[in-house]
């Protein structure tokens, strides 16, 4: 299975440093949304600065709904899912793969939003380690929901908007967690970052088992 | 319908006959509904999984990834179905992607080069049974005299191949047996009536349909079907 997740991640990161997809794409749409939601709000530092957590990562669970398709979208093209279908690969190692590749490419979108933030909206970035941890443990629980929705919508003509409808709601819990620990990280208050952390470690944990055992049938009848 | 080990069978019949559905029930990518199938002693109604490391499927698109190159894609698919890539170069080779070829990305080439790495892939994952939808679709003159060279070969090797093809004269020069299926079953040959089944006109399609046994319409997996 980890196998088999090694192979799939490969594959799919290396088609996307190809295509820079993420690069040209959900990049500039997220930093466009972290500059729309700043001048939504006012040139107020303050009011940036107490709002830039949540901000944060509002703007991550938007790009990862387009990570997400795009992630899809190359197994969409010349029957290549048929051809994954095919190839002999356990399901459960292809969850961990895409899922993992997902991950990776929001980890580095996060540490590009991160910078964003400082920036724009003068956040102080202390309790580096607090948001290293929300960012791990929510980008792994966001990824691992995004694959296992991801392929419920891939095989159905309404994906687009549908994957937004299924995934969205689910992550809530994600979105107020990680907010809550970065807010908590931002402010010096490293203490109350602990049960935020809590959350989104077994979110993701929760949803890494389900995806695990439940994606290779949804991959089937997809 | 029965196909025996080391077989090549052709099957044959009308646009809607039932041809493609047939490949995917046997590659496990429809579920047999009704009916049995079972393909290289798997119960394909129990399972249909397990059987696809032990076959090679070319489709009418090429399973391939686009971004990717054709090294990568064979490698890939080798190393899905637990394969050793060291003897994936002299495939390439085979089918013309030597030297700088190789490097291009799938989506940069033409259908018929395409084409040729879809079989490379088949080929590189040494399956025991192929399964090959209009294989000749889209290749040139040299690409289809390579196909016919390799189905000759496969069968010398003993492998089992199922295909279903509107190049008649081509088939049945490297098929052992035919099978004609309308309707979505097995059905005996059609009079002869000097009209071919491949590109016809909507009406010719349409006599020919009903020319052949009255049976009744339904998927093609109420037929029992074991391969090998």
């Amino acid at each position: 299975m980890l196998r088999d997740a090694v192979l799939v991640a490969g594959k799919d990161l290396r088609i996307e440093i190809r295509s820079r997809v993420g690069l040209n794409q959900i990049g500039p749409f997220a930093i466009a949304v972290l500059l729309l939601f700043g001048l939504a709000l006012g040139p107020d530092r303050r009011v940036l600065a107490s709002a830039s957590a949540g901000l944060f990562w509002v703007a991550v669970l938007l790009s990862t709904l387009l990570a997400v398709q795009r992630s899809y979208a190359i197994e969409s093209a010349d029957a290549a899912r048929d051809g994954l279908r095919l190839s002999g690969l356990d399901p459960a190692g292809i969850f961990l793969g895409k899922a993992s590749a997902v991950a990776a490419q929001l980890l580095v979108l996060e540490a590009g939003l991160t910078v964003g933030v400082a920036l724009l909206y003068g956040a102080h970035l202390s309790g580096a380690l607090v948001l290293i941890a929300a960012c791990v443990a929510g980008t792994l629980g966001l990824a691992a929901v995004g694959t296992l929705y991801g392929v419920v919508a891939s095989g159905l003509r309404t994906r687009e908007t549908l994957l937004p409808l299924l995934f969205l709601p689910v992550v809530a819990p994600v979105l107020l967690a990680a907010t809550k620990a970065w807010d908590a990280g931002l402010a010096g208050r490293q203490g109350h970052a602990a049960g935020w952390l809590d959350v989104l470690v077994v979110f993701a944990v929760l949803y890494i088992a389900i995806g695990t055992v439940a994606f290779g049938p949804l991959l089937e009848d997809g | 319908m029965e196909v025996g080990e080391g077989e090549v069978v052709h099957l044959r019949g009308p646009n809607g006959a039932g041809k493609t559905s047939l490949l995917k029930v046997l590659a496990g990518l429809l579920a047999v509904h009704s009916g049995e199938a079972t393909v290289l002693g798997r119960d394909l109604v129990a399972d249909r999984r397990s059987v696809r490391r032990e076959i090679g499927m070319l489709g009418h698109q090429s399973f391939l990834y686009e971004e990717l190159t054709v090294e990568e894609n064979l490698r890939f698919a080798v190393r899905a179905n637990r394969g050793v890539v060291t003897g994936i170069r002299p495939v390439l080779e085979q089918f013309g992607f030597a030297g700088r070829l190789a490097s291009i990305p799938v989506g940069r080439c033409s259908a018929g080069q395409q084409r040729r790495a879809s079989l490379a892939v088949l080929v590189a994952r040494g399956a025991r049974l192929w399964l090959l939808d209009e294989p000749h679709a889209g290749l040139d003159q040299d690409g289809r005299d390579l196909l016919d060279a390799l189905l000759t070969g496969a069968r010398a090797a003993g492998r089992t191949v199922v295909f279903a093809s509107h190049e008649l004269e081509r088939a049945e020069a490297i098929a052992d047996r035919v099978v004609h299926l309308a309707g979505g079953r097995v059905v005996e040959p059609p009079e002869p009536t000097g009209a071919s089944d491949s590109p016809a006109p909507l009406v010719q399609a349409a006599r020919q349909t009903t020319s052949a046994p009255a049976v009744p319409a339904g998927p093609v997996t109420e037929d029992p079907a074991h391969v090998a």
